[in-house]
């Protein structure tokens, strides 16, 4: 942050830019000066300094995964490049906007709390918790799919458990010319396991719409404001698994399009190519055979030991993933005290705060993405 | 920062200098009070009750294993409860008492007071840092239920993994500590940051604000460094990760150098807040000047920093490069420096003072002794040659002994006796005080001693049964250890005694210059009204003795120095 700017926020923090008046006991105690600190300013720099001492620390917390990550992937190379295959680039790709989209939206928010601007805020809080959900659906997604397959940790990772899977049940595919009934854009994954994440957020979608409609009810317009976003955050989680679940076989579809206009002969150059997304490889033993006899000439022979690979993913992004919910649930927390018109030039630090852990988070993930999703 | 300089009141912000009135501990009564305080000199009274019970528990879970080892056969434990009780003894030890004792009990009092504040920066990180203390201690005693805990408390793959799911409760517990020491470090690294009055430099701090910083530094930097360790450790345990298991494709030395990348710095964590008690104790029993402030002041920080490079020391015998086994080495030795440089401080600001052998003192005498056989013989484990044959015996025992016992411990008494006055508002008997330290110190080195030469005779650690040959160290030791726990209950029947039956304490019973005794004893609730000056904190001209035979007094009713402040640029 430059100078320039930093004393702008001391100025806001000490009031000097806005119009709003400290409190009524001699001038210089505002309702927000907690009573060990002799001034805004100074409870502003405190606040400044631990969130960022806080992020050190969540720093190092992650860095020993990165480590981890390090170690094994010099050790054993080949697990890693065998094993990424797994992953979707288009998914974790759109992800990647997403968070970075999100850090926009909270970055916006900071800048509408010093300004006070009360419904720019609630709304951007608003897009960047939807954005965070519509991010865990997309996770949803790809674990559920992994899940399904067979694809988890070292200990119970079975290469063999998507063998006995039915082409039907992913979309796209095909072994048999003609298509499914399960074939279609959206390539609704009948997934108990997808069904078992999106449990909390089918909570949180009537918990909320109940407090929408309570506090519009009982004429509590500001907790019926504050339902309304998180309805819609909520909402957002499936969103975002409806499009976890219908870009890859548009992605792929638009990759290996310019080979076969007409999509029907996709099947086979999937099969071909190994370089197309990883729905395409998720069952490289299945893939065209249906029983796995035998493994495709033309994909490598799976190393042993990939699970870790496997583990260190799922530790990671799972970490990161918990992250997420821990900052979702404090974003939600800003808002409701937004929505009541808390925040404004003179007192915004906790927006600031949440922003900066925010940052963190997408910071987090800008590694994860390449280091998991992009190898060669 | 800029802040408004201190107005011209008289000094005596000794408000009630007979402790009769309105203080921090009769300021609001009953245990709600208590529980959801913010205040933080009770908090560090909670913690120290907290802390004393633990370290009661892991003395007496040592005394166990002392009579356990009299003789070579069984006494009245099997080998596997002996496993046990030396684990939970190193893990209570460890985790519940020592790391958090002086920081989180004399720290959190004394922090605030000592920079003219009314708190630390952020009173409720304080508290949940307390609670998540309880919690993790509330894990501990789970998994001492449980039993079946016999990994030692170094946790080490694979056993750890393989072994009892009672690793589990207490990992957990692990995870929880360690978030209430990082709590702790960053309160304290930002009150130290941004709360300072004007006028108190970096170097007009006291030097255990300077100890506790460092300190603080370390907690936040490597604590999470263990938290993902036990994630990781209990995500092996539960899920089958297979990050430290060879069949699976992992590697469980990767568990050592995770686990000693926090644990090394954690034995700074240790020792750094017990060099700050004791560089205000010899300052003020010499009635000197502390000699070396700004050596002392940097020495901290370079241990701090420093004390990331080594920790492939503790695994010279785990297969590692014999480069890396070098660096290692040499950065090792490379750590002693600093703490000898304190060291040769201390017994510089000694000579040609003024010594005034007050009980406090003794603990420091006794440190210096103590804590310099340990240091020193922490070189010979520090060397490859040499290590590869006490690695794992006695002598590695008897050498942390000598530095957190001889060490923090002692340096902990010390302080809590300089600073009880203050604490609780009563004087202790003299007598007794001295007599409790002697009785430690001598049953301390009659417990530890002989173990120097069982280690280097061959008697390995964490051993239930032994060679006849090693009896009579063994019982020496033992006798030693019993005496050791006499002393120790003597010292604080002295202090729990002086609650009710102490003389009451002045403000400056000692004659020390630092900001905390310029308030009554005990403190009250804001700890000062007005802002109070700041002076050097050595200057012990500025304390003289009561005419009324009441302590000290401050001379300074007008401040005599007051600088404008020197701008530090607002925190990013």
């Amino acid at each position: 942050m430059t100078s320039a700017v930093a004393n702008e926020h001391e100025q806001i923090a000490s009031g000097e830019l806005g119009s709003e008046s400290h409190g009524s006991h001699s001038g210089h105690h505002s309702p927000h000066l907690a009573h060990h600190f002799d001034d805004m300013e100074q409870q502003f720099a405190a606040g400044k300094l631990g969130i960022w001492l806080f992020l050190i620390t969540e720093i190092l917390f992650f860095s020993g995964l990165f480590v981890a990550y390090a170690v094994y992937r010099s050790l054993h190379p080949e697990i890693f490049v065998y094993a990424h295959q797994y992953l979707d680039k288009s998914l974790g790709a759109l992800n990647t906007v997403v968070l970075i989209f999100s850090s926009l939206t909270m970055a916006w928010a900071v800048r509408a709390a010093q300004l006070g601007q009360r419904r720019a805020l609630v709304g951007l809080l608003a897009t960047t918790l939807a954005c965070a959900s519509f991010f865990l659906g997309v996770k949803a997604v790809e674990y559920s799919h992994k899940w399904d397959d067979g694809i988890l940790w070292a200990r119970e990772f079975r290469t063999t458990a998507h063998q006995h899977h039915e082409a039907g049940e992913h979309h796209g595919e095909s072994d048999h010319p003609g298509g499914h009934d399960h074939h279609g854009d959206h390539g609704h994954h009948d997934s108990a396991s997808l069904r078992t994440l999106s449990i909390p957020a089918a909570l949180a979608l009537f918990g909320t719409l109940g407090l929408t409609a309570w506090g519009f009810g009982t004429g509590r317009r500001v907790w019926g404001v504050v339902g309304v976003c998180l309805v819609l955050s909520s909402l957002s989680y499936f969103v975002g698994v409806g499009v976890g679940q219908a870009l890859p076989p548009l992605v792929s579809q638009w990759v290996s399009g310019g080979a076969d206009p007409h999509g029907e002969g996709h099947e086979a150059a999937s099969i071909e190519s190994p370089g197309v997304t990883g729905e395409m490889l998720e069952h490289p033993l299945a893939a065209g055979l249906g029983t796995g006899i035998a493994e495709p000439v033309e994909l490598p022979v799976e190393p042993a030991g990939v699970g870790i690979f496997f583990s260190i993913y799922y530790v990671m992004t799972g970490l990161h993933a918990i992250h997420i919910l821990a900052g979702m649930g404090v974003i939600a927390w800003l808002l409701i005290n937004s929505a009541g018109g808390m925040y404004g030039p003179n007192y915004f630090g906790p927006v600031d705060y949440v922003g900066l852990y925010w940052h963190l988070v997408d910071l987090v993930w800008i590694y994860l993405f390449p280091l998991l999703y992009l190898i060669h | 920062m800029i802040r408004n300089p201190p107005v011209n009141a008289p000094s005596a912000l000794a408000e009630d200098p007979h402790g009769s009135g309105d203080n921090y501990l009769t300021h609001g009564r009953g245990v709600m009070s208590w529980l959801v305080t913010l205040d933080h000199k009770r908090i560090g009274v909670m913690y120290l009750v907290g802390i004393l019970a633990s370290y009661l528990l892991g003395g007496v879970i040592a005394l166990l294993i002392r009579l356990e080892l009299f003789f070579p056969e069984k006494v009245f434990l099997s080998e596997d409860k002996y496993n046990e009780l030396f684990t939970l003894h190193g893990a209570i030890m460890t985790f519940l008492f020592i790391i958090p004792s002086i920081p989180a009990s004399l720290g959190n009092f004394l922090l605030p007071v000592m920079l003219g504040a009314k708190d630390v920066a952020f009173p409720r990180m304080n508290l949940a840092s307390f609670y998540l203390w309880v919690a993790g201690a509330i894990f501990f005693l789970l998994a001492l239920v449980l039993g079946g805990l016999d990994t030692g408390w170094t946790f080490y793959t694979p056993y750890s993994t393989t072994t009892s799911s009672t690793v589990i409760a207490a990992t957990i517990g692990v995870f929880i500590l360690g978030f209430s020491s990082i709590f702790t470090g960053l309160n304290f690294i930002v009150t130290i940051n941004t709360m300072r009055p004007s006028g108190m430099t970096w170097f007009r701090l006291p030097l255990f604000l300077w100890a506790l910083y460092a300190t603080s530094i370390i907690q936040v930097l490597a604590t999470p460094v263990l938290g993902i360790t036990v994630v990781l450790l209990t995500a092996e345990k539960l899920l089958g990760i297979g990050i430290f298991d060879p069949a699976l494709g992992g590697d469980p030395v990767l568990y050592q150098h995770f686990f000693w990348f926090y644990s090394h710095p954690a034995v700074y964590i240790m020792i750094l807040p017990a060099m700050g008690v004791i560089s205000e104790l010899i300052a003020v029993f010499s009635r000197k000047h502390i000699f070396g402030y700004r050596f002392i002041a940097y020495s901290s920080i370079a241990i701090a920093l420093l004390g990331f490079l080594v920790w492939g020391h503790h695994m010279f015998t785990s297969g590692q490069s014999r480069l890396a086994a070098v660096i290692f080495s040499a950065l090792t030795f490379s750590v002693s420096i600093p703490s000898g440089i304190k060291v040769f401080n201390w017994l510089a600001t000694m000579y040609r003072g003024s010594i005034w052998l007050a009980s406090p003192m003794c603990y420091a005498l006794s440190f210096i002794l103590l804590f310099g056989i340990g240091g020193l013989t922490g070189l010979f484990l520090g060397a490859l040659a040499t290590d590869v044959h006490l690695h794992d015996t006695y002598f590695v025992v008897a050498h942390f002994h000598y530095v957190m016992m001889g060490g923090t411990l002692i340096a902990f008494l010390g302080g809590l006796h300089y600073w009880w006055p203050k604490m609780f508002g009563r004087m202790y008997s003299e007598f007794w005080a001295k007599v409790g330290c002697a009785i430690i110190f001598v049953g301390f080195n009659l417990t530890f001693f002989p173990q120097f030469i069982l280690g280097t005779r061959g008697m390995p650690r964490r051993y239930a049964r032994y060679e006849p040959e090693f009896t009579w160290l063994h019982q020496m030791s033992t006798l030693g250890s019993l005496l050791l726990g006499l002393g120790l209950l003597v010292a604080a029947a002295v202090l729990v005694l002086s609650l009710v039956r102490g003389r009451r304490a002045p403000a400056n019973p000692w004659g020390a210059a630092t900001m905390e005794w310029r308030c009554s004893s005990p403190p009250p609730h804001h700890n000062f009204d007005v802002p109070p000056p700041v002076t050097d904190p050595y200057d012990y001209h500025l304390v003289v003795p009561n005419p009324a035979g009441e302590g000290y007094d401050f001379q300074d009713t007008v401040p005599t120095e007051i600088d404008l402040p020197r701008e530090e640029p607002a925190a990013v």
